[in-house]
């Protein structure tokens, strides 16, 4: 290989300036230039405004306002502090994209393992079960409040043809609005997650796995000391990502409930929402976007640190 | 392989419950797309409309601008996506063949922005846009677009120039061809089918988004599909619902679509290969 480059590199047409030094593959000295047209919109619009984000919490910036923006210090912190409107809505949001992401990965999980094995139609079935992915959240909503309907909605027609009782106004009840609201959220997200684990599965050498069985491991142990120590890592990263879109969802439940009954489902994203395009109070819809991204960031962390370890560990 | 016959009943019946879950809703919504109004209204609605009719899908075009909000969307998503992968693809192209500082510090920017909370970046986006006079106008919507699916449309060309064997590149050179010709003859043509999907995964992306559509977009003649979709939805009668559920429908459609064109190259591949590397 090198003997071959040294012999036809003087054949080469003369490419004075970017010839000589020249690394493995085409990108060179001109990776800059390569660069740039990502680079600029991303430091621009992404990184910037993220940065203008954070200093707007320090300030009264409202919408409209005629009067100039002051730095108000960590006045938004402290009001938030004592919000408590908001830490209400923190906790909801929390309850929401704990139990969404949990269900969504025990379910993912158990659909993984399903498709990874050899039955017959699991091209059409991995197939079908991303439909859900395919959908736009604003049709998901609108098509579980049709489910969910209390007078023309399924459920509650099959509760009374399984003699369950006559059903309820589900997404209106302030005991079931929540539950409601989580199961179209695993529904929606779970495609997802079942598409990368098997992705991860599939990844796991079989012959381990045939080992293991000539061993006389049954399923279980199989899955404890074959599969699971293969898929862990991807779990975790596919955990970490779906805690964080949780957390952040928004039109899902801006469709099924807006928020409602009484704000049972008010998601810290809504309440931002309404606080700054509604109120028009963007400092401290900022401040409270800045506690959402410490909250996330410490999963974030732990997903990398997990990240490094399950690569030591193999 | 060795698996008892009962165990394969109860595989086959868990696979069966799955699909259930995961399809009985959308069914559902195309039942109630196509039933008149005297069905919607009944106490006890059944699977299969007894009378269908397109009645619904009629109404729905002539009290919402829904045409009108498609080719709003059509022109949003396409836009952002071409521009987003023509951005994306010479950067990923350089974190994909050269291990540099920039790159592993891109590869860490994708990760990171996968944890943005949107009300942080939408409100200095929307100052910003409003000093630049692009709140309510398309162009505005697709710049926000295109800077948001930059960082997954990277991962997926990274993960798609890595199957391209960079020897294939230096045998062009070898031969003589200039970087130029090489990237022409060589990579473009073997990279473009992953372009293809990653463009595609960005328009469905973009079609399907609502939240950043619904803040920057104020007339209703200028809103996107999904906005116009939430119209819909409010004080709803048993009239409404047939109406509201063809519309829902038909939104879903192209997204369907290009999933079903795609939906093979559709893995957690790239983020199984990111967490093993």
């Amino acid at each position: 290989m090198t003997s071959a480059t040294e012999r036809s590199r003087p054949a080469r047409p003369a490419r004075p300036a970017t010839g000589a030094g020249a690394p493995r593959g085409v990108a060179g000295h001109g990776a800059w230039f390569l660069v740039l047209p990502a680079l600029v919109p991303i430091l621009v619009l992404s990184v910037g405004p993220l940065l203008y984000g954070i200093l707007l919490a320090f300030t009264d910036a409202q919408s409209g306002r005629t009067a100039p923006t002051r730095w108000t210090g960590v006045l938004n912190f402290s009001d938030l502090l004592r919000d408590t409107l908001f830490w209400e809505s923190f906790r909801i949001g929390l309850l929401w994209a704990v139990t969404v992401t949990a269900l969504q990965f025990l379910l993912a999980l158990g659909l993984a393992l399903l498709l990874d094995q050899d039955l017959r139609l699991r091209r059409t079935a991995r197939a079908l079960a991303i439909v859900p992915w395919a959908m736009p959240e604003v049709v998901v909503g609108v098509m579980w409040r049709l489910v969910y309907n209390p007078d023309a909605g399924i459920l509650n027609e099959t509760l009374h043809d399984l003699g369950l009782g006559d059903g309820r106004d589900w997404l209106s009840g302030l005991a079931t609005a929540l539950p409601a609201v989580i199961v179209v959220g695993v529904w929606a997200g779970m495609p997802q997650t079942t598409v990368t684990l098997l992705a991860g599965l599939q990844n796991t050498p079989p012959e381990l796995h045939e080992a293991a069985a000539v061993d006389g491991a049954g399923a279980w142990r199989r899955f404890r000391a074959v599969t699971w120590p293969a898929l862990r890592p991807i779990a975790l990263a596919i955990t970490a990502l779906d805690f964080i879109w949780n957390f952040n969802s928004f039109a899902l439940v801006y469709v099924l409930t807006n928020g409602g009954p009484g704000g049972r489902t008010r998601l810290p994203m809504l309440f931002a929402y309404e606080e700054a395009f509604r109120y028009g109070q963007f400092g401290y819809a900022a401040a409270m976007g800045c506690v959402m991204v410490a909250v996330v960031s410490v999963f974030l962390a732990l997903f990398l640190v997990g990240r490094i370890r399950g690569g030591d560990g193999g | 392989m060795r698996t008892r016959p009962a165990a394969r009943v109860a595989q086959y019946t868990a696979l069966l419950a799955y699909l259930v879950f995961l399809l009985l809703p959308f069914l559902w919504l195309l039942s109630v797309a196509f039933k008149p109004p005297r069905e919607l209204g009944s106490l006890h609605p059944t699977w299969i409309p007894k009378d269908p009719t397109l009645a619904n899908f009629r109404q729905a075009f002539d009290e919402q601008p829904l045409l009108h909000a498609a080719f709003t969307s059509l022109l949003a998503a396409s836009s952002a996506a071409v521009i987003a992968v023509a951005l994306a693809t010479p950067m990923a192209y350089v974190m994909a063949r050269r291990r540099t500082r920039l790159a592993r510090a891109a590869s860490g920017w994708v990760v990171v922005s996968q944890a943005f909370p949107f009300v942080l970046v939408i409100i200095p986006l929307f100052l910003v846009l409003k000093k630049l006079r692009l709140i309510d106008s398309v162009p505005g919507l697709v710049t926000v677009y295109v800077v948001w699916s930059l960082p997954f449309a990277l991962w997926m060309l990274v993960g798609h120039v890595r199957t391209v064997p960079v020897e294939l590149e230096e045998a062009a050179a070898i031969d003589g061809a200039g970087r130029l010709r090489t990237l022409v003859s060589v990579t473009a043509p073997l990279l473009a089918p992953g372009i293809v999907a990653t463009a595609l995964f960005a328009f469905v992306t973009a079609w399907n988004e609502f939240f950043f559509a619904l803040v920057l977009l104020k007339t209703p003649e200028k809103q996107t599909l999904p906005v116009v979709l939430t119209h819909f939805i409010g004080a709803e009668g048993a009239a409404d619902l047939g109406p509201l559920a063809a519309a829902a429908f038909l939104a879903t459609l192209p997204s369907l679509a290009v999933f079903a064109l795609i939906q093979r190259r559709i893995t957690g591949g790239r983020l199984a290969g990111a967490v093993k590397s």
